[in-house]
């Protein structure tokens, strides 16, 4: 009997615990995004997190788009070759590129890439008492180093996002039209012809976007909540990686159900 | 200086981005800036529009003039409505005009073609073709065929 209910006080205890820290995550964020920073230097910091965040993001995201861009021409070159219509390649590429592997693909490098850095610096920043240090001079940790982070990186993502697209569209004109000799009209033209700027184009930075918030604030709650030690900053970056992932293929298929579901 | 060529580089990241978007815009959805130009509806009543989807395109003569905008079922007659919008630079559609389904290729999609008929009068908006042609549905011809082939065996 005991035994019992000492497993069922452990199933409550765990959830509670984790309604728990998605509150408290939902607070954090709430304060984080609303909170008025009062400093004369808030531009300078958000641009100090936007290059670390986005620019030093940009040479993994150009290579990946790059080169998935050209897999993605060789493949289906390979299969629509078959059926002699080679000129599709173009609107596979741009389609899949601009609907999933944009916006999903950018955000799995950006949570590896951006936000366990970020979660690091964070979870470090509060193991060597930087964070206290700060509350202690009076300064709000919240609006001094994690708002600017976070609006870092909900900006950051789209525009990521949008230069992979275009980045692996490129590639893939690069494979297909110079080396593979796909005929150029045909190549634009499909993808011209096939891609809606607000079904295609708009929703996938709107997916991106999500995708950027999602990941921004998963990296900076567990920077932030992580146990003050070397093994709790190294457990915090590695949930921080794992839990964007998730969130991110998860809220892909919800997102892509919404807006591509009833075609 | 180090803060000099960090906000050089971010202003160069963000208008990447932005300039990615822009291209991706113009270049890969083929919006053209003066995209805003009129249309006018028409509709035709056909028996079967076979795999026929909104969006398609409305072709005369090779050239696209319009799209499919909705397609459904007329209560009353059992036959499906499609209705199209046709670019109003093309507003001199004779009133016996044709619209046929047709499939682009052996495995390409259903469109709308129009062949032009003699009438003097135009179609107007909410006007209606009213001579249409089927698409065709390739299961029954191929159907049809074996059916046939199979009767000349037996004979």
């Amino acid at each position: 009997m005991t035994g019992l209910s000492e497993r069922l006080a452990q199933l409550g205890r765990f959830g509670l615990e984790h309604v728990q820290s998605i509150g408290r995550s939902g607070v954090f964020l709430f304060l984080a995004i609303f909170s008025r920073a009062g400093f004369s230097n808030r531009f300078s910091l958000l641009t100090h997190q936007l290059y670390s965040i986005g620019v030093l993001s940009l040479l993994i995201v150009i290579m990946s788009g790059l080169f998935i861009g050209m897999v993605l021409a060789l493949q289906g070159y390979n299969i629509l070759i078959r059926y002699g219509s080679e000129g599709a390649v173009g609107q596979m590429v741009a389609l899949s590129l601009l609907r999933e592997m944009g916006p999903v693909v950018t955000g799995l490098l950006f949570a590896g890439r951006a936000g366990s850095a970020l979660t690091a610096e964070i979870g470090l920043m509060k193991t060597t008492e930087q964070l206290s240090s700060l509350e202690m001079i009076g300064v709000d940790p919240l609006k001094r180093i994690i708002a600017p982070r976070f609006w870092a990186g909900v900006i950051a993502m789209p525009l990521l996002a949008a230069i992979f697209s275009l980045v692996g569209i490129l590639g893939a004109a690069m494979v297909g039209i110079d080396w593979l000799g796909i005929y150029e009209g045909s190549f634009w033209s499909s993808m011209q012809s096939s891609v809606r700027l607000v079904n295609d184009i708009g929703n996938g930075m709107i997916k991106s976007l999500v995708f950027g918030f999602v990941v921004t604030w998963i990296s900076v709650y567990q920077g932030y909540d992580a146990v003050p030690t070397s093994e709790g900053v190294s457990r915090a970056t590695t949930r921080t990686v794992v839990y964007s992932s998730m969130a991110i293929l998860g809220l892909d298929f919800i997102l892509t159900a919404v807006m591509f579901g009833d075609l | 200086m180090r803060m000099r060529t960090i906000e050089i580089s971010v202003g160069g990241f963000m208008l990447a981005g932005v300039l990615a978007l822009l291209v991706l815009a113009l270049k890969v959805s083929g919006l053209s800036l003066d995209s805003s130009n009129k249309t006018y509806t028409v509709s035709a009543m056909f028996d079967n529009t076979g795999a026929l989807k909104p969006r398609a395109k409305v072709v005369m003569a090779g050239v696209i003039i319009g799209r499919v905008t909705n397609i459904e079922l007329d209560r009353h007659t059992y036959m499906a409505k499609v209705e199209m919008e046709i670019n109003s630079k093309i507003d001199n559609l004779p009133l016996d005009s044709t619209a046929s389904i047709v499939t682009a290729g052996l495995l390409g999609e259903k469109y709308v073609g129009v062949s032009i008929g003699g009438e003097v009068d135009y179609i107007k908006n909410g006007g209606r073709f009213e001579d249409t042609q089927s698409a065709v549905i390739l299961e029954e011809l191929i159907g049809k065929f074996l059916l046939g082939s199979v009767n000349k065996d037996d004979q």
